[in-house]
């Protein structure tokens, strides 16, 4: 049984599946209410560094390893312009949602900016992660007095 | 969203109507590509695959411009100006030529400089950067929407801030050039978000076009001045104009050599050219000339710069320091040529972005090749070198002597239409002969710290201890494209010369210029 | 005297002069402190001020937020719709952009500071700048001084 941060521990477990929720919420609430893509990545980054900061970096890689993070942050930029190359290929302009229901314009502006609002939200979470790995992973070589 | 099914009227755009976003869509992509595939193998033949295709797209663009009409594109479909467009004319599509060109020839040339100077777990990461940083400049050139610039300004810087200060494997001060060219970097693109709310305020749109339509309406206000104040000086640290240039010095010598040779070719340039876009296409040059500004600022600034920047040159012990004093002095002739607001002057600045951009390429890929071969710039490093690696001197001597402006040389050409222009002026004022004067003097002050350079390569005596021999092809071969073309744009200058004054012609009748407003996509 | 305090225009134009003081602390903050973190604090200070200026051209005077009025359905009301002024959306999502870019300059720059932390042994402008007119000196000493020396 592990007694230090007894508090801390066990208000992250509940706190950090709430976190995500809400992150989903505003991520998919995005044309109705303030929140999108950046917003939303930024809530969900926050709970996986809030579970690295009481638990450990080296446990929050074993959910969140750093060579999938960096593959997730490429991956989001590329759904967003993958989205706008789709509609080239269906011959309308770049980033033209009409493209992704072309019987239905309003449908397919919705569809475009919920699946280019998820690239962005899935960059801004891995780019917030990468930071957190790249800063809390660098050892220090001197002790917190000697700053 | 149920609505009852309707079919849009909708044209296909073709391959050719898609070129002008493809030009900064193909890089864009290919930066997240590379990451994703995190392959070391890999990494360089992506990103040089992707140069080259923007550099055919740049080749294609200029053909269908270069007689004057423009390319426009609309993102997404949405009609300017509320949406946002990218409008390619001469002036653009010269700009855009000179950046991927310089991008395409440097790859061969970095794939043996990063082997050398970079720890191989970052070359993945380094190419990644690399392609962000092209992006960035491509769509800054490319576009026609004001925050649009914004947006690629800062892509390329900050993939700029990374790329320098990758240096720090071998001099540890690249950490801190760095460090105080992102501060003054960020501070210069603040100034610009400042004078572009300025201007949205005024005018409230931000499609340039429209823009430059509404403050001709406009007249003038102290709103839309103080933001022009603003976007000038924010755009001016961009392109080192003479107080705000501090960043330079430092940002080359530390940077690895490769990134070194794509910046000093194409960052300055890219910045000088949205000055150009907001001075004349989008303030009338009335404005610019009713107010003074180019005569009272512009001027001195940039005889100033000419000058002293190339004194300090003298003086380096560094080659590459030298070099990038140099760089200071040159963007001066191009700032020069923008403030003597006549058509030749213009073309004299428009010629020069693209002959200073080669040569300054072909002299610090010179550096590079010395750096990997005698470990160092600095002049009793590389004194010698001339005996023990000849054809990579050859084509420095070529690149020197385009930077003084040797008769022969592409620097020539554009230096002799700067001091044309400067002389068509004279007769209304003696202080443009004096300019003219001064051009000539300061190419006459090139001529010594170049020489300096040519007499340690090759009439000193080289370490007996040095192990030099010549660089290797795949830096041999950029070079001496370079070097090919600093000599053959030095002879047969119709190409360029006859785009870069269509360039200015479209920029001089400003706000006109702008006007051919039109729907999708398609040469006008 | 009436002239120079002109109330309505001070009450209208006041928020200017919060920006331009926020700015100028920014800026002054960048110049005048030496320690690294200092001065990224001082952009990011900077930077806030243009924000706010950018959201203070949105608002239009008797304007809501820039939200479709939903009926039970969540469809749009569309006879709500006429007759609500809306405040500009326009500068807010310029504002979202430049604010993404402040974050990621601020993390490049403390990204920088960590490596020259480790490189250098100290974050002080000034003792930085010691440290490189020593490493310059040692360059002179072995290349060759700038002014003159061999070549």
């Amino acid at each position: 049984m592990i007694y230090h941060h007894l508090i801390l521990r066990v208000v992250t477990k509940v706190l950090v599946g709430t976190i995500i929720l809400f992150a989903l919420y505003v991520q998919f609430h995005g044309d109705f209410s303030p929140g999108g893509g950046f917003q939303a990545g930024v809530i969900m980054a926050v709970a996986f560094i809030i579970y690295g900061i009481v638990f450990g970096l080296r446990n929050v890689k074993r959910v969140f390893p750093e060579w999938l993070v960096h593959k997730v942050l490429a991956l989001g930029v590329l759904i967003y312009a993958g989205t706008g190359i789709y509609a080239m290929f269906m011959g309308y302009d770049f980033l033209d949602y009409d493209a992704l229901s072309p019987a239905h314009p309003t449908s397919g502006q919705h569809w475009g900016l919920l699946i280019i609002e998820f690239g962005v939200g899935v960059t801004v979470t891995g780019v917030m992660v990468a930071i957190y790995y790249a800063f809390a992973g660098r050892p220090p070589s001197i002790s917190n007095e000697d700053w | 969203m149920a609505d009852t099914a309707q079919i849009v009227e909708h044209t296909a755009r073709t391959f050719r109507d898609h070129l002008p976003v493809l030009q900064v869509l193909v890089p864009f992509c290919t930066a997240p590509l590379i990451v994703l595939l995190g392959s070391r193998r890999l990494a360089w033949p992506l990103a040089f695959i992707a140069s080259a295709i923007a550099l055919v797209i740049s080749f294609i663009m200029l053909m269908d411009v270069r007689e004057g009409g423009m390319l426009t594109y609309t993102m997404g479909g949405w009609a300017p100006p509320l949406g946002i467009e990218y409008r390619v004319d001469a002036a653009n599509a010269f700009v855009l030529l000179l950046i991927s060109l310089i991008g395409t020839v440097v790859l061969p040339f970095a794939y043996a400089s990063f082997r050398d100077e970079i720890k191989s777990r970052d070359h993945t990461l380094m190419y990644a950067c690399w392609m962000l940083c092209f992006t960035g400049l491509l769509g800054m050139v490319a576009t026609g929407d004001a925050f649009n610039v914004f947006v690629f300004l800062e892509i390329s810087s900050l993939s700029t801030y990374v790329l320098l200060a990758m240096g720090a494997d071998r001099d540890r001060r690249a950490l801190t050039a760095a460090y105080d060219y992102l501060i003054m970097g960020t501070i210069g693109a603040t100034f610009f978000v400042i004078g572009l709310g300025m201007l949205y305020m005024a005018t409230g749109t931000l499609n340039m076009a429209d823009m430059a339509d509404r403050i001709a309406d406009q007249g003038m206000n102290r709103t839309v001045r103080s933001g022009f104040a603003f976007i000038i000086v924010g755009m001016g640290l961009k392109v080192a104009m003479f107080p705000l240039h501090l960043w330079l010095p430092k940002a080359y010598t530390f940077a690895p050599s490769a990134v070194t040779v794509f910046l000093s070719a194409t960052a300055t340039k890219a910045a000088l050219y949205v000055v150009m876009r907001f001075t004349f296409s989008i303030y009338n040059p009335d404005f610019a000339f009713a107010t003074n500004t180019l005569e009272i600022i512009f001027i001195p600034l940039a005889v100033i710069a000419m000058f002293s920047a190339s004194f300090v040159a003298v003086f380096q012990t560094n080659f590459k320091r030298m070099l990038a004093y140099s760089s200071i002095a040159q963007v001066g002739y191009m700032l020069l040529g923008i403030a003597l607001l006549t058509d030749t002057s213009l073309t004299a600045a428009i010629l020069h972005m693209f002959n200073h951009g080669l040569t300054k390429a072909l002299l610090f890929m010179g550096v590079g090749a010395y750096v990997l071969r005698a470990n160092g710039s600095f002049y009793t490093q590389i004194a010698g070198l001339g005996r023990k690696m000849p054809i990579t001197t050859g084509a420095v001597v070529i690149g020197g002597l385009s930077l003084i402006g040797v008769p022969g040389t592409a620097g020539f050409v554009s230096k002799w239409v700067l001091v044309q222009a400067a002389l068509e002026r004279a007769p209304e004022n003696a202080m443009f002969l004096a300019i003219a004067v001064a051009i000539v003097l300061s190419s006459l002050l090139a001529v010594v710290y170049v020489w300096r350079a040519f007499e340690v390569l090759y009439l000193q005596e080289p370490d007996p201890n040095s192990t030099a021999t010549e660089a290797p092809l795949m830096m041999l071969i950029p070079m001496w494209i370079l070097a090919g073309g600093c000599i053959w744009f030095g002879f047969s200058t119709d190409l360029l010369h006859d785009t870069a004054a269509q360039a200015a012609n479209g920029l001089l009748q400003g706000t006109k210029g702008m006007m051919v407003l039109t729907g999708q996509g398609g040469a006008h | 005297m009436s002239k120079l305090l002109d109330l309505q225009f001070l009450a209208g134009h006041a928020h200017y002069l919060l920006f331009i003081v926020l700015m100028m602390t920014g800026l002054f903050i960048v110049v005048d402190k030496t320690n690294l973190v200092k001065k990224i604090v001082g952009l990011n200070i900077f930077q806030v001020s243009v924000f706010m200026f950018y959201v203070s051209i949105g608002k239009v005077s008797g304007g809501t937020a820039p939200i479709f009025p939903m009926d039970d359905k969540y469809h749009v009301d569309k006879d709500a719709l006429l007759g609500i002024a809306y405040s500009n959306p326009l500068p807010h999502v310029l504002i979202l952009t430049a604010i993404v870019v402040g974050i990621a300059t601020t993390s490049l720059g403390l990204a920088l500071i960590v490596r020259i932390r480790e490189s250098f042994d100290t974050i002080d402008e000034e003792d930085i700048l010691n440290i490189e007119q020593d490493m310059t000196r040692a360059d002179n000493q072995k290349h060759g001084n700038a002014m003159g020396g061999p070549a």
